[in-house]
């Protein structure tokens, strides 16, 4: 039986397809049999960040459809075991996910891997609830920034209400937050919201924090999730956000302030 | 605390005035959500009602599900305008 994860937000643009790539990469590399399941029909990216783009043939609704099978449109990572990508339909619309087809295909899926990552779209939509109807468990992901934080509070109430745990009255879906595109100086400043304030409005268990980064744009150019980039503080701080995951508990880094000179601690920059 | 901190702390930061205003919305969408779907109807009708008497604004009428342990409360709050009392 797999555990079905989905990366949600609400809001677009956060970092929900870079967080899928990641820690789907990471718990692959962990030695668990994952699939990571881009539910953005339409407009598919999870391909390009995986850099499987041209490898693509068949997709997630050529499969609910039948038109495939779960072999032929599964595509293997070149560079990690375990690793496993579904391609979003670019050519269909959303309503192709009939929540009777994606149940099949999940329950397919789970007889043979362990941990299904699910990119959600953005919005409160049809793909955005059929991507987190099934999961076990959610990884909220947020920018320390006002729609943000208000946008996952959304999606929270939309997890405790709509999902089918709920629906089923089962244990709730898991729920993690992960804050992403941090910048620790602008906390200082008092000009972004810190970790502490987005956990005392969403208070829910913090999965990770990762910086704001320009690995992670770098990563995506070449097409590796930036977890692969093991030297950056994007990377090892999802590489932390995987091992908490599987239960790990760690510490949370790079949020010392930088060193700073005396004019600018005179100053107050 | 130093002279610098001193003007610091005067002066409210972007941030904390994101999070006040977070913490008020969040709090009344959370309450929101939390009502039954009935709510909407049972103001609007309730509205056309006090209508007949009085004219009010959409706004000027509240209504709220406050639910305990043992039983709920519905709360109905009616604004009237000034040169109507
Ligand atoms: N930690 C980070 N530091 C810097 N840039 C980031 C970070 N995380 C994400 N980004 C950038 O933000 C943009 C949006 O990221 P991504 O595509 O992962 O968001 P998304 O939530 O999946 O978007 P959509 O809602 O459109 O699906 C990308 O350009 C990505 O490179
Ligand atoms: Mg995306």
């Amino acid at each position: 039986m797999a555990r079905i994860i989905v990366v949600t937000s609400g809001k677009g643009g956060v970092g929900k397809t870079t967080t899928s790539a990641s820690i789907s990469t990471g718990l692959a590399q962990k030695g668990y049999k994952t699939a990571v399941i881009d539910f953005d029909v339409g407009l598919r990216n999870l391909d390009l960040i995986m850099n499987c783009e041209r490898r693509v043939v068949y997709d997630f609704v050529n499969v609910i459809q039948g038109e495939a099978t779960l072999n032929q449109a599964l595509i293997r990572d070149k560079r990690v075991d375990n690793l496993y990508i579904l391609p979003a339909s670019q050519t269909r619309d959303k309503e192709a996910l009939t929540h009777e087809g994606v149940e099949k295909v999940l329950n397919e899926m789970s007889e043979t891997f362990d941990y299904l990552v699910c990119d959600s779209p953005a919005g409160i939509e049809h793909g955005a609830l059929m991507s987190l109807y099934f999961a076990d468990e959610a990884i909220v992901v947020t920018n320390p920034e006002v729609s943000s934080v208000r946008d996952s509070d959304r999606i929270l109430g939309i997890l405790q209400s709509k999902s089918r745990r709920a629906e089923r009255g089962d244990d709730p879906v898991k729920e993690h937050l992960l804050l992403t595109r941090y910048n620790h100086e602008r906390v200082e400043r008092g000009e972004m919201l810190s970790i502490e304030d987005v956990n005392d409005i969403l208070s829910i268990p913090l999965l990770g924090v990762i910086p704001e980064s320009q690995a992670v744009l770098n990563a995506s150019n070449q097409g590796a999730p930036v977890i692969l980039d093991e030297d950056t503080e994007a990377g090892q701080a999802y590489e932390d956000a995987v091992a908490r995951l599987l239960g790990e508990e760690r510490e949370l880094r790079f949020l010392d302030p930088q060193k700073k000179g005396f004019l600018k601690r005179m100053f107050g920059g | 605390m130093s002279f610098f901190d001193y003007f610091k702390t005067k002066k409210q930061t972007s941030a904390s005035i994101a999070k006040e205003r977070l913490q008020i919305i969040v709090a009344h969408e959370r309450n929101t959500r939390d009502q039954p779907d009935y709510l909407p109807e049972l103001q609007q009708e309730l509205l056309e009602v006090i209508r007949r008497y009085v004219a009010i604004r959409d706004d000027q009428v509240q209504v709220q599900l406050d639910k305990n342990d043992s039983c709920s409360v519905l709360e109905l709050n009616v604004t009237l305008p000034e040169n109507e009392r």
